[in-house]
C-alpha cells in the first residue's frame, strides 16, 4: 500500500458517498443500540426501498454521536439535521421529509452549546463513519499518517512529533506519552510489545467503549504508529468482555486492516511488521492497572506487582512494553498527520489537546463529549450539559471515578486540566464525570465508591484488602446513623494509611472520594453522626437513634 | 568475560553501608544488623511486596518503598525507622489481627508464630480497629496436614514455595479483596488434590498457625525452615 493507492481508495469511497443526495446516519453504538436503534436502521432501509429512493438515499450505521440521553439518534448528511429519540415507526416521516426538509416530530436542534462548544479530535469520525468499513475510515484521512510515516519518517521522527504535541496519557495519570515512547524505544531488547489498555472500569465511564465501537481503525493506526516508533512487532488490545460490540468491531477492523496490508507482515511493503491480537478481560477492575494487566495477558492471576521495574523495561514476558490507553492511541494519528505543533496549540500550557468525558448523573444532557483542555467545569456542566434538570441545585461533580474526588460549587470555574483538578483534590482520571445535585448525599457517595474499591481490591496487599473493607464498614455505619465521632477519626486514620501504604494505584487512590468529601462536605458527615440526619434524604437512619453495640 | 560486580554505597538510618548493585534495601539492612520487619518475605522465595511492613522512606521519593523489592542505588538515603513508619506498621499488623481470627492462646503455633512475634516486637498492645472475624472453613481432608483459613494472612508463602521450590503449584489464591482464600488445585479439598506431593514445605514456611501438621495441639506447631536456605544454596551452586 502506497500513499497514492490509499488516496485512490479514499477518492473512490468519497465518490460513492457523494452519489447519494442524502446520507442517513443511524447510531448503532451501545447507547442507542440499547434503545433498539438497529430496528430504526432496518425500518429506515425498508422505507427508503419502498419509496424507491435507494439510489438517492444511503442508510448507514455509524458510531456514537454523543447525545446518548436522547437516543436513538439519526443524522442526515449533508444537511446536518438531527433526529432524537427515534422509533422504528418514525422512519416514514423522516424519509418523507428528506427532500422537502420538513421538520419531523423527532427533530432535534443542532445549534445548541452541546454541539457547538465541543472540539473533536478523538471523536472526529465518531457518528460520521461506518465503523465496520475500513474504506469509510480511509476516506476520512484514515491510515494516511501510518503510510506517510512508514515511507517518509524515521521512528525517532514519529516520537519527536508525539513529544512536541505534549500529549499526556489519557488513562488518568497523565504521564507524558512521548516520554514513555522514548523509554521503550531506548530499551535494548529485540522483542517488544505495544498494549492498548481498553479495560475501562470506572463506574459511569464509557469513553473508550465509544471510541472502539465508533472508530476502531483509529486505535489500530495509533498502535501501529507506536509500534513503528518503539520497534515492537506484536500488539495486544486488552478489552473487557463486557464490551461485545467493541470487540466485534475491533475484530472486523483487524481483519480488514490485515487484508489491506496495513497490519501484519511487511506493512506497506516495508520491513515493519506488526500483528495485533485481542485479549478479553474477565471483569476485574484492577486489571486496568498496568502490571495486573500484564499478568492477566500472560495467563496469570491479575494482581499488580511493585514498580519499578516499569513495563517500559520489564513488561510482557519480561520484554520492554508500551502500554497506553485507548484515547491516547486515538490521538496519535492526527498528531502524526497534522504535526505535534498543531496539537500543542490546543489546550493549556501543561495539558494539551482535548479530553473526552462521559457526562452522567443529574445533568440535562448526558452523553459523550470532547472538549479542549482548560475549559471550565461550569462550561461543561451548565452550557454543554445544559445544567441541572428539574430546577434542582448543583452540589458537586465527581471526576476520576473511584480514584477521583468530588468537586464542590466554589471550584466550578477551575479549568479542566491535570494540575488544576489535582490541586482541588480530584484527578482528571479517564474521563468519567458524574454530576450530583442536592438530592445526593456525599457520605453515601463516598460509601458507594468504597464499596466498589473493597470488592475490586485484588487482595494482595494488606492495607488495600483489609483497609478498604474496614473503611466501607465504618462509612456504612455513618450512613446508618450509628457511628460515633471516634469512628470518624478512625475513617480519617485509615484513609491516610491506605493511601500511603498500598501497593498499587487502586489502593493508593481508593480513599480519594472519602478525603475529598470530608474536605468539602465535612458538615454532612457530622450531621449524620451527631444529629442522625441526612439532609439529602438518601440515608435510612436507624429509627431509635441509638448507637448499635 | 566476567561482568564486573558494581558496588554502591548508601545510608540506612544514618549508617553508611556498602552493597552489591543487585541487592535490595532489605538484604543490605539485615547484613548490617538493621532490623526491618517482614511477613510475606522469606529468604529463598521471590519477593512480592504484599505485607507492606517493610515500607521505608527514601529521601527524594514521595512514596514509601517496600525494602524487600527495592534495589539499592548510589547515595540513597534510607530511613527504615521513624515515628511515622512505626505507626503504619502497627496499624497494618492491627488490620491483620482484626481481619480474621488470630486468638493466640488457642492456636497450634502459639509461641512459634511470625505474626505474634512481630506484633510483640513492634509494641502492638491492642487492636483499635473493629474485628471482622468472618466464619471460614478448616480443611482437614489431607492425611497429614490441616489448613485453618481463620489464621491465614494471605502472605502467599505457601503458594510460592509450592510453585518455585517444590514445582507442584498446588496452591493458589481464589477470589478478590477480603474474600481471598488460598486454595489447593482448582478449589478442591486438599486431601483430594492430585498435584500435591505431600512434601509439607507449605506448612513449614507458613508464618502462622494456618498450615499445621495433624496431631499438634496448642503451641506445639513450630516450623522447620532449614530446608529452604539449603535448597536455594544447592541450586545456586549448580548453576
Amino acid at each position: 500500500m502506497t500513499l497514492e493507492e490509499l488516496r485512490k481508495i479514499a477518492a473512490a469511497e468519497q465518490q460513492t458517498q457523494q452519489k447519494y443526495g442524502h446520507r442517513v446516519h443511524v447510531c448503532i453504538a451501545a447507547g442507542c443500540l440499547s434503545s433498539h436503534s438497529d430496528l430504526v436502521k432496518e425500518a429506515l432501509r425498508k422505507e427508503v426501498l419502498e419509496s424507491g429512493m435507494q439510489s438517492d438515499v444511503l442508510v448507514k450505521g455509524v458510531g456514537c454521536m454523543g447525545l446518548c440521553s436522547a437516543g436513538p439518534l439519526v443524522a442526515v448528511e449533508p444537511e446536518g439535521t438531527l433526529f432524537a429519540g427515534v422509533k422504528a415507526e418514525d422512519a416514514a416521516e423522516i424519509v418523507a421529509g428528506l427532500d422537502s426538509g420538513a421538520p419531523a416530530a423527532t427533530s432535534c436542534p443542532t445549534d445548541v452549546p452541546f454541539f457547538e462548544r465541543q472540539q473533536k479530535i478523538v471523536l472526529e469520525n465518531s457518528g460520521k463513519i461506518d465503523p465496520e468499513r475500513i474504506e469509510d475510515y480511509i476516506a476520512a484521512d484514515g491510515y494516511a499518517a501510518l503510510v506517510h510515516a512508514l515511507a517518509e519518517m524515521s521512528p525517532a521522527e514519529v516520537i519527536q512529533q508525539v513529544l512536541r504535541s505534549g500529549l499526556r496519557g489519557r488513562g488518568g495519570a497523565g504521564y507524558p506519552t512521548g516520554l514513555k515512547w522514548t523509554t521503550v524505544a531506548k530499551a535494548g531488547e529485540e522483542r517488544k510489545f505495544v498494549i492498548c489498555n481498553a479495560d475501562e472500569g470506572d463506574p459511569g465511564a464509557f469513553m473508550d467503549r465509544a471510541v472502539l465501537e465508533s472508530d476502531p481503525h483509529r486505535v489500530l493506526e495509533g498502535m501501529a504508529l507506536a509500534a513503528y516508533a518503539v520497534g515492537a512487532q506484536q500488539g495486544y488490545i486488552y478489552v473487557r468482555a463486557e464490551y461485545p460490540l467493541a470487540v466485534k468491531h475491533l475484530k472486523t477492523a483487524i481483519r480488514q486492516a490485515e487484508h489491506m496490508g496495513l497490519l501484519g507482515n511487511s506493512i506497506c511493503s516495508t520491513r515493519f511488521s506488526f500483528h495485533v491480537d485481542i485479549r478479553l478481560g474477565a471483569g476485574a477492575f484492577v486489571c486496568g492497572e498496568e502490571t495486573a494487566l500484564l499478568a492477566s495477558i500472560e495467563g496469570r492471576r491479575g494482581s499488580p506487582r511493585p514498580r519499578p521495574p516499569y513495563p517500559a523495561e520489564d513488561g510482557l514476558w519480561g520484554c520492554p512494553t508500551l502500554i497506553n490507553n485507548v484515547e491516547t492511541f486515538a490521538n496519535v494519528p492526527p498528531i502524526v498527520r497534522k504535526g505535534g505543533e498543531w496539537f500543542a496549540g490546543i489546550g493549556t500550557e501543561k495539558s494539551k489537546g482535548t479530553k473526552v468525558f462521559a457526562l452522567a448523573g443529574r445533568v440535562a444532557n448526558t452523553g459523550l463529549i470532547e472538549v479542549p483542555m482548560g475549559i471550565t467545569l461550569r462550561e461543561i456542566i451548565f452550557q454543554i450539559g445544559g445544567g441541572i434538570p428539574e430546577g434542582k441545585r448543583f452540589k458537586a461533580v465527581q471526576t476520576g471515578g473511584p480514584s477521583g474526588g468530588c468537586i464542590p460549587e466554589q471550584y466550578l470555574d477551575s479549568p479542566v486540566d491535570y494540575e488544576s483538578l489535582a490541586k482541588i483534590g480530584s484527578i482528571m482520571g479517564s474521563g468519567g464525570m458524574i454530576v450530583m445535585d442536592e438530592t445526593s448525599c456525599m457520605v453515601d457517595v463516598a460509601r458507594y465508591f468504597m464499596e466498589f474499591c473493597k470488592s475490586e481490591s485484588c487482595g494482595k496487599c494488606v492495607p488495600c484488602r483489609t483497609g478498604t473493607a474496614q473503611l466501607h464498614d465504618l462509612l456504612a455505619k455513618i450512613t446508618e446513623g450509628t457511628a460515633t465521632p471516634a469512628e470518624l477519626a478512625l475513617v480519617e486514620e485509615l484513609c491516610d494509611l491506605v493511601k500511603h501504604t498500598s501497593l498499587c494505584g487502586l489502593g493508593q487512590t481508593a480513599p480519594n472520594p472519602v478525603l475529598s468529601t470530608l474536605r468539602y462536605f465535612r458538615e454532612e458527615y457530622e450531621a449524620h453522626i451527631a444529629k442522625k440526619e441526612c439532609r439529602a434524604g438518601v440515608c435510612q437512619m436507624h429509627a431509635s437513634g441509638e448507637v448499635m453495640p | 568475560m566476567k561482568t564486573p560486580v558494581r558496588v554502591k554505597t548508601l545510608t540506612i538510618d544514618g549508617q553508611e553501608v556498602g552493597a552489591r548493585e543487585d541487592q535490595t534495601i532489605l538484604e543490605v539492612a539485615r547484613e548490617n544488623g538493621i532490623e526491618i520487619p517482614t511477613l510475606c518475605w522469606l529468604a529463598g522465595l521471590s519477593p512480592v511486596g504484599a505485607c507492606r511492613l517493610c515500607l521505608v522512606e527514601v529521601r527524594g521519593v514521595a512514596r514509601l518503598l517496600p525494602a524487600c523489592v527495592t534495589r539499592v542505588e548510589e547515595g540513597m538515603e534510607v530511613t527504615a525507622h521513624s515515628e511515622r513508619l512505626a505507626a503504619y506498621r502497627r496499624s497494618i499488623l492491627e488490620l491483620l489481627f482484626a481481619e480474621r481470627n488470630h486468638v493466640c492462646s488457642v492456636c497450634v503455633s502459639n509461641g512459634h508464630c511470625d505474626l505474634q512475634a512481630i506484633a510483640m516486637k513492634l509494641d502492638m498492645t491492642h487492636v483499635h480497629f473493629p474485628y471482622q472475624y468472618p466464619r471460614l472453613p478448616v480443611d482437614a481432608s489431607h492425611e497429614r496436614f490441616v489448613i485453618d483459613h481463620n489464621r491465614c494472612i494471605l502472605c502467599t508463602r505457601c503458594v510460592r514455595v509450592c510453585d518455585e521450590i517444590e514445582g507442584a503449584h498446588t496452591w493458589d489464591v481464589i477470589a478478590r479483596g477480603v474474600e481471598c482464600r488460598v486454595i489447593t488445585d482448582l478449589n478442591q479439598p486438599w486431601g483430594s488434590s492430585e498435584s500435591c506431593t505431600g512434601c509439607g514445605k507449605c506448612v513449614q514456611v507458613c508464618p502462622t498457625g494456618a498450615l499445621s501438621e495433624k496431631g499438634r495441639s496448642v503451641a506445639e506447631m513450630s516450623k522447620r525452615r532449614q530446608f529452604l536456605p539449603y535448597l536455594t544454596l544447592m541450586r545456586e551452586g549448580r548453576r
